[in-house]
Protein backbone atom coordinates (compact mmCIF):
# COMPACT_ATOMS: atom_id res chain seq x y z
CA UNK A 1 0.00 0.00 0.00
CA UNK A 2 2.62 2.40 1.16
CA UNK A 3 4.75 1.72 -2.20
CA UNK A 4 1.85 2.00 -4.50
CA UNK A 5 1.13 5.30 -2.71
CA UNK A 6 4.72 6.49 -3.22
CA UNK A 7 4.96 5.19 -6.97
CA UNK A 8 1.55 7.22 -8.10
CA UNK A 9 2.51 10.07 -5.79
CA UNK A 10 6.06 10.40 -8.07
CA UNK A 11 4.02 9.74 -11.46
CA UNK A 12 1.37 12.29 -10.79
CA UNK A 13 4.33 14.51 -9.52
CA UNK A 14 6.01 14.21 -13.14
CA UNK A 15 3.12 14.91 -14.71
CA UNK A 16 1.99 17.63 -12.66
CA UNK A 17 5.47 19.29 -13.41
CA UNK A 18 5.17 20.59 -16.84
CA UNK A 19 1.27 21.15 -16.00
CA UNK A 20 2.07 23.67 -13.23
CA UNK A 21 4.90 25.34 -15.45
CA UNK A 22 2.14 26.04 -18.09
CA UNK A 23 -0.79 27.45 -15.23
CA UNK A 24 1.84 29.75 -14.02
CA UNK A 25 3.18 31.06 -17.63
CA UNK A 26 -0.85 31.52 -18.13
CA UNK A 27 -1.73 33.25 -14.24
CA UNK A 28 1.61 35.65 -14.72
CA UNK A 29 0.43 36.24 -18.40
CA UNK A 30 -3.14 36.83 -17.75
CA UNK A 31 -2.98 38.82 -14.11
CA UNK A 32 -1.77 41.66 -15.97
CA UNK A 33 -5.07 44.21 -15.87
CA UNK A 34 -7.05 42.02 -13.90
CA UNK A 35 -9.34 38.84 -14.47
CA UNK A 36 -12.97 38.59 -16.52
CA UNK A 37 -14.84 35.50 -16.63
CA UNK A 38 -15.18 37.08 -20.38
CA UNK A 39 -11.50 36.41 -21.24
CA UNK A 40 -10.59 33.49 -19.26
CA UNK A 41 -13.84 31.46 -21.13
CA UNK A 42 -12.75 33.15 -24.10
CA UNK A 43 -9.44 31.11 -24.04
CA UNK A 44 -10.70 27.86 -22.97
CA UNK A 45 -14.20 27.48 -23.83
CA UNK A 46 -14.38 24.77 -26.91
CA UNK A 47 -10.81 24.45 -26.48
CA UNK A 48 -9.63 20.40 -27.09
CA UNK A 49 -6.09 21.50 -26.37
CA UNK A 50 -7.11 23.69 -22.69
CA UNK A 51 -9.90 20.76 -21.94
CA UNK A 52 -7.38 18.49 -22.13
CA UNK A 53 -4.63 20.38 -19.99
CA UNK A 54 -6.66 21.30 -17.42
CA UNK A 55 -8.64 17.81 -17.36
CA UNK A 56 -5.19 16.34 -16.69
CA UNK A 57 -4.13 18.70 -14.20
CA UNK A 58 -7.44 18.02 -12.22
CA UNK A 59 -7.08 13.89 -12.33
CA UNK A 60 -3.51 14.65 -11.29
CA UNK A 61 -4.42 16.69 -8.65
CA UNK A 62 -6.91 14.41 -7.06
CA UNK A 63 -4.56 11.47 -6.97
CA UNK A 64 -1.07 13.43 -5.48
CA UNK A 65 -2.60 15.80 -2.97
CA UNK A 66 -4.92 13.23 -1.04
CA UNK A 67 -1.40 10.55 -0.99
CA UNK A 68 0.48 13.45 0.93
CA UNK A 69 -2.59 14.58 3.18
CA UNK A 70 -2.76 10.94 4.18
CA UNK A 71 0.38 11.09 5.24
CA UNK A 72 -0.03 14.54 7.20
CA UNK A 73 -3.03 13.26 8.92
CA UNK A 74 -0.58 9.45 9.89
CA UNK A 75 2.04 11.59 11.30
CA UNK A 76 0.67 15.19 12.41
CA UNK A 77 -2.32 13.96 14.05
CA UNK A 78 -4.47 11.08 15.84
CA UNK A 79 -5.78 9.86 13.47
CA UNK A 80 -4.98 6.14 12.96
CA UNK A 81 -3.56 4.89 9.64
CA UNK A 82 -7.07 3.39 8.43
CA UNK A 83 -8.97 6.47 8.99
CA UNK A 84 -6.00 8.83 7.16
CA UNK A 85 -6.54 6.85 4.51
CA UNK A 86 -10.16 7.16 4.63
CA UNK A 87 -10.47 10.81 4.94
CA UNK A 88 -8.07 11.19 2.26
CA UNK A 89 -9.71 9.08 -0.10
CA UNK A 90 -13.13 11.24 0.17
CA UNK A 91 -10.66 14.52 -0.17
CA UNK A 92 -9.42 13.12 -3.25
CA UNK A 93 -13.04 12.38 -4.37
CA UNK A 94 -14.53 15.94 -3.33
CA UNK A 95 -11.23 17.36 -6.05
CA UNK A 96 -12.01 15.13 -8.68
CA UNK A 97 -16.23 16.16 -8.46
CA UNK A 98 -15.25 19.78 -7.69
CA UNK A 99 -12.45 19.90 -10.37
CA UNK A 100 -14.61 18.31 -13.08
CA UNK A 101 -17.43 20.71 -12.12
CA UNK A 102 -14.77 23.88 -12.83
CA UNK A 103 -13.82 21.69 -15.97
CA UNK A 104 -16.89 21.75 -17.33
CA UNK A 105 -17.60 25.46 -16.23
CA UNK A 106 -14.51 26.75 -18.49
CA UNK A 107 -14.39 24.59 -21.50
CA UNK A 108 -18.07 23.39 -22.57
CA UNK B 1 38.57 25.83 38.75
CA UNK B 2 34.72 26.97 37.16
CA UNK B 3 32.03 24.81 37.38
CA UNK B 4 30.05 23.03 34.48
CA UNK B 5 26.53 22.83 35.34
CA UNK B 6 24.81 19.37 33.88
CA UNK B 7 20.92 19.00 33.60
CA UNK B 8 20.66 15.00 33.47
CA UNK B 9 16.88 12.96 32.81
CA UNK B 10 16.49 10.61 35.54
CA UNK B 11 13.52 9.06 35.06
CA UNK B 12 12.00 4.92 34.62
CA UNK B 13 10.14 2.83 32.24
CA UNK B 14 7.05 4.60 32.62
CA UNK B 15 8.43 7.93 30.96
CA UNK B 16 7.97 9.45 34.72
CA UNK B 17 10.89 11.34 35.84
CA UNK B 18 12.41 14.45 35.62
CA UNK B 19 15.93 16.10 35.42
CA UNK B 20 18.68 16.68 38.31
CA UNK B 21 21.31 19.22 38.02
CA UNK B 22 25.30 18.26 38.80
CA UNK B 23 27.96 20.68 39.20
CA UNK B 24 30.81 19.15 38.11
CA UNK B 25 34.73 20.46 37.88
CA UNK B 26 35.32 22.36 34.39
CA UNK B 27 38.25 20.45 33.12
CA UNK B 28 40.67 21.20 29.94
CA UNK B 29 39.76 18.01 28.44
CA UNK B 30 36.96 16.48 28.69
CA UNK B 31 34.24 14.50 26.68
CA UNK B 32 30.31 14.52 27.65
CA UNK B 33 31.05 10.54 28.81
CA UNK B 34 34.07 11.73 31.22
CA UNK B 35 31.15 14.06 32.68
CA UNK B 36 28.62 11.38 33.17
CA UNK B 37 30.99 9.10 34.38
CA UNK B 38 32.04 11.61 36.51
CA UNK B 39 28.83 12.15 38.03
CA UNK B 40 27.88 8.53 38.91
CA UNK B 41 31.51 7.90 40.27
CA UNK B 42 31.54 11.03 42.46
CA UNK B 43 27.97 11.75 43.29
CA UNK B 44 25.10 9.92 42.00
CA UNK B 45 25.83 5.86 42.10
CA UNK B 46 22.45 5.67 40.95
CA UNK B 47 22.78 7.18 37.67
CA UNK B 48 22.25 4.14 34.86
CA UNK B 49 24.02 4.92 31.38
CA UNK B 50 25.42 2.55 28.60
CA UNK B 51 28.74 2.19 27.32
CA UNK B 52 31.49 0.23 26.59
CA UNK B 53 35.00 1.29 24.71
CA UNK B 54 34.82 4.58 25.33
CA UNK B 55 36.58 5.16 22.12
CA UNK B 56 34.09 5.66 19.26
CA UNK B 57 34.03 2.47 18.10
CA UNK B 58 31.15 -0.30 19.39
CA UNK B 59 28.49 2.56 19.48
CA UNK B 60 27.11 1.84 22.87
CA UNK B 61 26.97 5.45 24.15
CA UNK B 62 24.96 7.94 21.87
CA UNK B 63 22.94 10.00 24.02
CA UNK B 64 20.46 13.18 23.17
CA UNK B 65 23.21 15.78 24.23
CA UNK B 66 21.58 19.21 24.09
CA UNK B 67 18.74 18.65 21.66
CA UNK B 68 21.01 16.51 19.47
CA UNK B 69 21.73 12.95 19.60
CA UNK B 70 25.51 12.27 19.87
CA UNK B 71 28.32 9.77 20.79
CA UNK B 72 29.00 11.18 24.10
CA UNK B 73 32.39 9.49 23.75
CA UNK B 74 33.46 11.46 21.12
CA UNK B 75 31.50 15.01 22.34
CA UNK B 76 34.23 17.28 23.77
CA UNK B 77 32.11 19.67 26.17
CA UNK B 78 34.19 22.68 24.78
CA UNK B 79 32.21 21.61 21.56
CA UNK B 80 28.10 21.45 22.97
CA UNK B 81 28.10 23.72 26.28
CA UNK B 82 26.48 26.66 26.25
CA UNK B 83 27.31 29.00 28.94
CA UNK B 84 28.82 26.17 31.05
CA UNK B 85 25.49 24.29 30.68
CA UNK B 86 24.86 20.76 29.23
CA UNK B 87 21.18 18.84 29.17
CA UNK B 88 21.55 15.00 28.70
CA UNK B 89 18.88 13.07 27.80
CA UNK B 90 18.41 9.15 26.37
CA UNK B 91 17.70 8.96 22.98
CA UNK B 92 14.47 9.15 21.57
CA UNK B 93 12.15 6.73 19.75
CA UNK B 94 12.98 4.08 21.88
CA UNK B 95 11.38 3.38 25.06
CA UNK B 96 13.81 4.35 28.55
CA UNK B 97 14.79 1.98 30.36
CA UNK B 98 16.23 4.00 33.11
CA UNK B 99 17.81 7.25 33.00
CA UNK B 100 19.81 7.44 30.25
CA UNK B 101 19.30 4.22 29.21
CA UNK B 102 17.00 3.25 26.07
CA UNK B 103 15.54 -0.36 25.38
CA UNK B 104 17.19 -1.09 21.85
CA UNK B 105 14.98 -4.02 20.70
CA UNK B 106 12.55 -2.58 18.50
CA UNK B 107 15.22 -0.80 16.90
CA UNK B 108 17.17 -3.87 16.26
CA UNK B 109 13.79 -5.95 15.14
CA UNK B 110 13.37 -3.21 12.34
CA UNK B 111 17.07 -4.23 10.89
CA UNK B 112 15.27 -7.71 10.83
CA UNK B 113 12.03 -6.27 9.46
CA UNK B 114 14.35 -4.33 6.78
CA UNK B 115 15.78 -8.40 5.35
CA UNK B 116 19.37 -6.81 6.88
CA UNK B 117 20.46 -10.47 7.32
CA UNK B 118 23.07 -11.84 5.48
CA UNK B 119 22.76 -14.78 3.04
CA UNK B 120 25.86 -16.12 0.95
CA UNK B 121 25.92 -17.79 -2.15
CA UNK B 122 28.82 -19.82 -0.88
CA UNK B 123 30.07 -21.93 1.87
CA UNK B 124 33.22 -21.51 3.46
CA UNK B 125 34.91 -24.51 1.37
CA UNK B 126 34.74 -22.11 -1.83
CA UNK B 127 37.46 -19.55 -2.13
CA UNK B 128 36.72 -16.17 -0.94
CA UNK B 129 34.77 -14.11 -3.39
CA UNK B 130 36.69 -11.20 -5.26
CA UNK B 131 35.04 -8.04 -5.14
CA UNK B 132 37.19 -5.63 -7.28
CA UNK B 133 36.58 -1.88 -5.72
CA UNK B 134 36.02 -0.51 -9.26
CA UNK B 135 32.86 -1.93 -9.09
CA UNK B 136 30.27 0.34 -9.26
CA UNK B 137 27.56 -2.05 -6.94
CA UNK B 138 30.35 -2.46 -4.26
CA UNK B 139 31.38 1.43 -4.29
CA UNK B 140 27.79 1.87 -3.37
CA UNK B 141 27.71 -1.18 -0.92
CA UNK B 142 30.56 0.52 1.02
CA UNK B 143 29.75 4.06 1.11
CA UNK B 144 26.89 2.48 3.70
CA UNK B 145 29.08 -0.27 5.31
CA UNK B 146 30.65 1.46 7.94
CA UNK B 147 27.55 1.78 10.18
CA UNK B 148 28.08 0.79 13.69
CA UNK B 149 24.31 0.45 15.26
CA UNK B 150 24.63 3.39 17.47
CA UNK B 151 20.59 4.19 16.40
CA UNK B 152 22.09 8.51 16.68
CA UNK B 153 20.35 8.21 13.11
CA UNK B 154 17.25 6.61 14.25
CA UNK B 155 16.68 9.07 17.31
CA UNK B 156 17.54 12.09 14.95
CA UNK B 157 14.62 11.12 12.72
CA UNK B 158 11.61 12.82 12.69
CA UNK B 159 9.34 10.64 10.49
CA UNK B 160 10.10 7.46 13.05
CA UNK B 161 8.77 9.83 15.73
CA UNK B 162 5.52 10.60 14.06
CA UNK B 163 5.59 7.15 12.86
CA UNK B 164 6.74 4.30 14.87
CA UNK B 165 6.25 1.66 12.37
CA UNK B 166 8.54 3.77 9.85
CA UNK B 167 11.75 1.30 9.62
CA UNK B 168 14.20 3.92 10.02
CA UNK B 169 17.77 4.94 8.25
CA UNK B 170 19.91 2.55 9.86
CA UNK B 171 17.64 -0.40 8.89
CA UNK B 172 17.34 0.72 5.73
CA UNK B 173 21.23 2.23 5.14
CA UNK B 174 22.24 -2.02 5.75
CA UNK B 175 19.30 -2.89 3.60
CA UNK B 176 20.84 -1.06 0.95
CA UNK B 177 24.20 -2.50 1.51
CA UNK B 178 22.90 -6.04 0.91
CA UNK B 179 21.15 -5.06 -2.41
CA UNK B 180 24.49 -3.75 -3.72
CA UNK B 181 26.36 -6.73 -2.26
CA UNK B 182 26.80 -8.97 -5.31
CA UNK B 183 27.69 -11.92 -2.56
CA UNK B 184 24.27 -11.78 -1.24
CA UNK B 185 21.74 -14.35 -2.42
CA UNK B 186 18.85 -12.99 -0.90
CA UNK B 187 19.15 -9.10 -2.74
CA UNK B 188 15.53 -9.23 -4.06
CA UNK B 189 14.20 -10.49 -1.07
CA UNK B 190 15.85 -7.76 0.65
CA UNK B 191 14.96 -4.95 -2.04
CA UNK B 192 11.08 -6.28 -1.35
CA UNK B 193 11.79 -6.20 2.65
CA UNK B 194 12.77 -2.62 2.21
CA UNK B 195 10.40 -1.06 -0.45
CA UNK B 196 7.41 -2.86 1.60
CA UNK B 197 5.39 -1.03 4.40
CA UNK B 198 6.73 1.38 6.53
CA UNK B 199 9.94 1.21 4.39
CA UNK B 200 12.17 3.62 2.37
CA UNK B 201 8.49 4.86 1.27
CA UNK B 202 7.52 6.69 4.36
CA UNK B 203 11.08 8.60 4.24
CA UNK B 204 10.44 12.45 3.55
CA UNK B 205 13.77 13.41 2.76
CA UNK B 206 14.08 15.43 5.72
CA UNK B 207 17.91 14.50 6.24
CA UNK B 208 18.31 14.44 10.08
CA UNK B 209 19.78 10.95 9.88
CA UNK B 210 22.35 12.28 7.51
CA UNK B 211 23.23 15.47 9.43
CA UNK B 212 23.32 13.64 12.92
CA UNK B 213 25.34 10.74 11.61
CA UNK B 214 28.91 10.64 13.62
CA UNK B 215 30.42 8.35 11.04
CA UNK B 216 29.79 10.84 8.59
CA UNK B 217 27.70 8.09 6.49
CA UNK B 218 24.26 9.10 4.55
CA UNK B 219 21.30 7.29 5.47
CA UNK B 220 19.53 9.53 2.72
CA UNK B 221 21.75 8.38 0.17
CA UNK B 222 20.82 4.69 0.92
CA UNK B 223 17.13 5.29 1.58
CA UNK B 224 16.75 7.41 -2.11
CA UNK B 225 18.86 4.84 -3.55
CA UNK B 226 16.38 2.11 -2.92
CA UNK B 227 13.59 4.39 -3.29
CA UNK B 228 14.64 4.76 -7.38
CA UNK B 229 14.86 1.38 -7.36
CA UNK B 230 11.43 0.97 -5.84
CA UNK B 231 10.10 3.24 -9.14
CA UNK B 232 12.49 1.38 -11.14
CA UNK B 233 11.59 -1.92 -10.49
CA UNK B 234 7.49 -0.78 -11.04
CA UNK B 235 8.35 0.20 -14.29
CA UNK B 236 9.78 -2.98 -14.77
CA UNK B 237 13.74 -2.94 -14.23
CA UNK B 238 15.12 -5.35 -12.01
CA UNK B 239 17.70 -5.70 -9.61
CA UNK C 1 8.37 13.21 28.75
CA UNK C 2 9.17 14.52 25.07
CA UNK C 3 13.15 13.88 24.54
CA UNK C 4 14.49 17.53 22.88
CA UNK C 5 15.23 16.87 19.32
CA UNK C 6 15.71 20.36 18.36
CA UNK C 7 19.23 20.69 17.26
CA UNK C 8 19.06 17.89 14.98
CA UNK C 9 16.93 19.56 12.98
CA UNK C 10 17.56 23.23 11.51
CA UNK C 11 19.75 22.12 8.52
CA UNK C 12 19.02 23.22 4.88
CA UNK C 13 17.04 19.86 3.95
CA UNK C 14 14.69 20.14 7.14
CA UNK C 15 13.75 23.50 5.92
CA UNK C 16 13.15 21.99 2.74
CA UNK C 17 10.89 19.07 3.41
CA UNK C 18 9.39 21.19 6.36
CA UNK C 19 8.42 23.56 3.53
CA UNK C 20 7.27 21.04 0.67
CA UNK C 21 4.64 19.65 3.59
CA UNK C 22 3.47 23.10 4.82
CA UNK C 23 2.98 24.44 1.55
CA UNK C 24 1.16 21.54 -0.12
CA UNK C 25 -1.11 21.55 2.84
CA UNK C 26 -1.77 25.34 2.48
CA UNK C 27 -2.69 24.29 -1.52
CA UNK C 28 -4.71 21.17 -0.60
CA UNK C 29 -6.80 23.41 1.57
CA UNK C 30 -7.02 26.35 -1.15
CA UNK C 31 -7.54 24.19 -4.39
CA UNK C 32 -11.73 22.93 -3.48
CA UNK C 33 -12.43 27.23 -3.23
CA UNK C 34 -10.40 27.58 -6.71
CA UNK C 35 -12.38 24.68 -8.37
CA UNK C 36 -15.62 26.11 -6.69
CA UNK C 37 -15.48 29.62 -8.09
CA UNK C 38 -14.82 28.15 -11.42
CA UNK C 39 -17.51 25.77 -11.07
CA UNK C 40 -19.69 28.96 -11.03
CA UNK C 41 -18.90 29.58 -14.69
CA UNK C 42 -21.10 26.80 -15.86
CA UNK C 43 -24.59 28.95 -15.17
CA UNK C 44 -23.73 31.75 -13.13
CA UNK C 45 -21.37 33.80 -15.10
CA UNK C 46 -22.36 37.42 -13.10
CA UNK C 47 -21.27 35.85 -9.66
CA UNK C 48 -18.38 34.72 -10.90
CA UNK C 49 -17.81 38.28 -12.46
CA UNK C 50 -18.50 39.32 -9.21
CA UNK C 51 -16.14 37.26 -7.55
CA UNK C 52 -12.73 38.46 -10.41
CA UNK C 53 -13.75 41.61 -9.64
CA UNK C 54 -13.13 40.86 -5.67
CA UNK C 55 -10.10 39.56 -6.71
CA UNK C 56 -8.90 43.19 -8.01
CA UNK C 57 -8.92 44.30 -4.58
CA UNK C 58 -4.98 44.49 -3.42
CA UNK C 59 -5.80 42.47 -0.30
CA UNK C 60 -7.21 39.73 -2.98
CA UNK C 61 -4.24 40.34 -4.89
CA UNK C 62 -1.72 39.71 -2.33
CA UNK C 63 -3.25 36.47 -1.31
CA UNK C 64 -3.02 35.13 -4.93
CA UNK C 65 0.82 36.11 -4.93
CA UNK C 66 0.86 34.40 -1.70
CA UNK C 67 -1.10 30.74 -3.47
CA UNK C 68 1.77 31.72 -6.62
CA UNK C 69 4.64 31.69 -4.46
CA UNK C 70 3.59 28.50 -2.82
CA UNK C 71 2.98 26.89 -5.33
CA UNK C 72 6.60 27.79 -7.10
CA UNK C 73 7.97 26.32 -3.20
CA UNK C 74 5.67 22.93 -3.59
CA UNK C 75 7.07 22.55 -7.10
CA UNK C 76 10.53 23.55 -6.36
CA UNK C 77 10.46 21.77 -3.31
CA UNK C 78 9.12 18.58 -5.36
CA UNK C 79 11.87 18.79 -8.17
CA UNK C 80 14.61 18.67 -4.99
CA UNK C 81 12.91 15.80 -3.71
CA UNK C 82 12.48 13.94 -7.75
CA UNK C 83 16.67 14.71 -8.03
CA UNK C 84 17.32 13.14 -4.77
CA UNK C 85 15.45 9.79 -5.73
CA UNK C 86 15.87 9.51 -9.58
CA UNK C 87 19.13 11.01 -10.19
CA UNK C 88 21.92 8.43 -8.47
CA UNK C 89 24.32 10.03 -6.11
CA UNK C 90 27.64 10.23 -6.72
CA UNK C 91 29.06 10.02 -3.33
CA UNK C 92 27.59 10.72 -0.10
CA UNK C 93 28.35 14.53 0.81
CA UNK C 94 26.74 15.44 -3.03
CA UNK C 95 26.09 18.70 -2.57
CA UNK C 96 22.18 18.74 -3.75
CA UNK C 97 20.50 19.48 -0.14
CA UNK C 98 21.63 23.34 -1.34
CA UNK C 99 18.91 22.76 -4.52
CA UNK C 100 16.75 24.16 -1.62
CA UNK C 101 18.10 27.45 -2.57
CA UNK C 102 17.15 27.34 -6.40
CA UNK C 103 13.48 26.84 -5.49
CA UNK C 104 13.48 29.66 -2.58
CA UNK C 105 14.89 31.92 -5.26
CA UNK C 106 12.53 31.02 -7.80
CA UNK C 107 9.66 31.85 -5.28
CA UNK C 108 11.31 35.02 -4.66
CA UNK C 109 11.51 35.90 -7.86
CA UNK C 110 8.36 34.51 -9.83
CA UNK C 111 6.60 36.20 -6.49
CA UNK C 112 8.41 39.47 -7.38
CA UNK C 113 7.53 39.53 -11.35
CA UNK C 114 3.69 38.27 -10.68
CA UNK C 115 3.34 41.68 -7.81
CA UNK C 116 4.75 43.48 -10.80
CA UNK C 117 2.43 42.64 -13.25
CA UNK C 118 -0.61 42.24 -11.02
CA UNK C 119 -0.39 46.54 -9.31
Amino acid sequence: MDRKLYILQRLTALVLLPLIIGHLIVILYAIKGGLTSAEILGRTQGSLWWGLFYGLFVVSVAVHAPIGLRNILKEWTPLNNQTSSVVSFLFGLLLLILGSKALVGVIF
Amino acid sequence: MTTLRVKIWRGNENEEGEFQTFDVPARENQTILDVVTEVQRVQEPGLSYRFACRVGVCGSCAMTVNGKPRWTCRTHINAVAKDGEITIEPLRNMPVIKDLTCDMTEFFQKWQKAGGKFDGTITRKDPVATLPPSDLKRQKADAGIECINCAVCYSACDTVNWDSDYLGPAALNRAWTLVNDERAANRQEVLDKAIGDSGCSSCHSQGNCTAACPVGLSPSQSIHGLKRMSLLSFLGKGI
Amino acid sequence: MAISNKNARGHTSYWASIGHRLSGLALAAFIPFHFLVLSLAVNDRTSLDGLLSLADQPLFKIGEWGLVVLLVIHMAFGIRVLILELVPWRHGKDGRTNLVWVGVIAAIMIGIYFLVRAF
